[in-house]
């Protein structure tokens, strides 16, 4: 099964940038190495459509954006967005623009003020699989390792790893 | 004339998996009608039946929008560079209803950069009578 393995610092700005501009819809990607399976580099991208409904990226952004993937040999590892008013689980307009088989969906639901939902899936052919997104703690034992299964939202869950 | 295409990930399959791409053609529309005659239902990912390019999918000469450029009618030269890449989209509305929010925002899209070049134009004119 494929998890999704990513830095809690990237995580945080991830949704620092979906409360910034809520209540319209952030949208993003976090790049990493050509076949790591590794975010490590976050773009926030605008969001062209500024929509609580609705993201695009910006069409020369995003020329731009993963122009500098290439050049870098990096790939899109993740694509997040958020949803403002309803849970972190694609739309079938998700579904059906999701273009980049090879990329985590990541999706953080802000309609809770003080929580987050952080969720995750592949969507290859139309078909969504939901996959357990793993929160590594930098700066702390590296195998220590918060892992969220299927919608838990990270609020809800005791820190004792994390030294803070 | 060769022109180079940049194909995404998801139309591989219709190049054997192939990067890239060489092909030819006066206008994108022609570039596009080549490349399916070896590359058989590439044509049909990236224009409707209508016969306009897909909203969703952006397609860009060397580093320019194919929209701002004439879109399928966009005029080519040999060594130019072409680039697709499926529009990354979507969010908590319905289908139908995106649909019809993008076709407005490309609506919007189309008509506010006409005003910019627009201003754009009148700036120059006022730069030239200030001398």
């Amino acid at each position: 099964m494929h998890v999704l393995s990513i830095d809690r610092s990237i995580i945080d700005a991830i949704v620092a940038h979906a409360r910034r501009d809520h209540p319209d819809e952030a949208c993003g990607v976090v790049a990493g190495a050509v076949g790591s399976d590794t975010p490590t580099r976050h773009i926030p991208m605008d969001n062209a459509a500024r929509s609580m409904t609705f993201y695009e990226f910006d069409s020369v952004e995003h020329l731009r954006v993963w122009r500098e993937m290439d050049d870098r040999d990096e790939e899109p590892v993740v694509i997040y967005h958020s949803h403002t008013a309803t849970e972190a689980y694609p739309s079938r307009t998700d579904v059906s623009f999701a273009g980049e088989p090879g990329a985590h969906y990541l999706l953080v639901s802000t309609r809770e003020p003080d929580s987050e939902e952080i969720r995750s899936f592949r969507i290859v052919d139309g078909v969504v699989t939901e996959e357990p997104v793993q929160i590594v703690e930098a700066g702390v034992d590296p195998h220590a390792v918060q892992s969220y299964m299927f919608g838990q939202s990270p609020a809800t869950v005791d820190y004792e790893c994390s030294g803070r | 004339m060769a022109i180079e295409v940049r194909i995404p990930t998801i139309l591989r399959s219709y190049t054997g998996g192939a990067k890239v791409v060489e092909g030819a053609g006066d206008t994108l529309g022609d570039l596009l009608t080549d490349l399916d005659s070896r590359h058989a239902g590439l044509r049909g990912r990236l224009v409707t039946d209508a016969g306009v390019l897909h909203r969703f999918v952006n397609v860009y000469v060397n580093d320019e929008d194919v929209r701002f450029l004439g879109a399928l009618d966009a005029k080519l030269s040999d060594g130019d560079s072409v680039t697709i890449l499926p529009a990354v989209a979507g969010g908590a509305f319905g289908f139908a209803a995106a649909a019809a929010i993008s076709s407005h925002s490309a609506a919007a899209a189309a008509i506010s950069s006409h005003s910019i070049s627009r201003d754009s134009a009148a700036a120059a004119r006022d730069a030239v009578a200030a001398r």
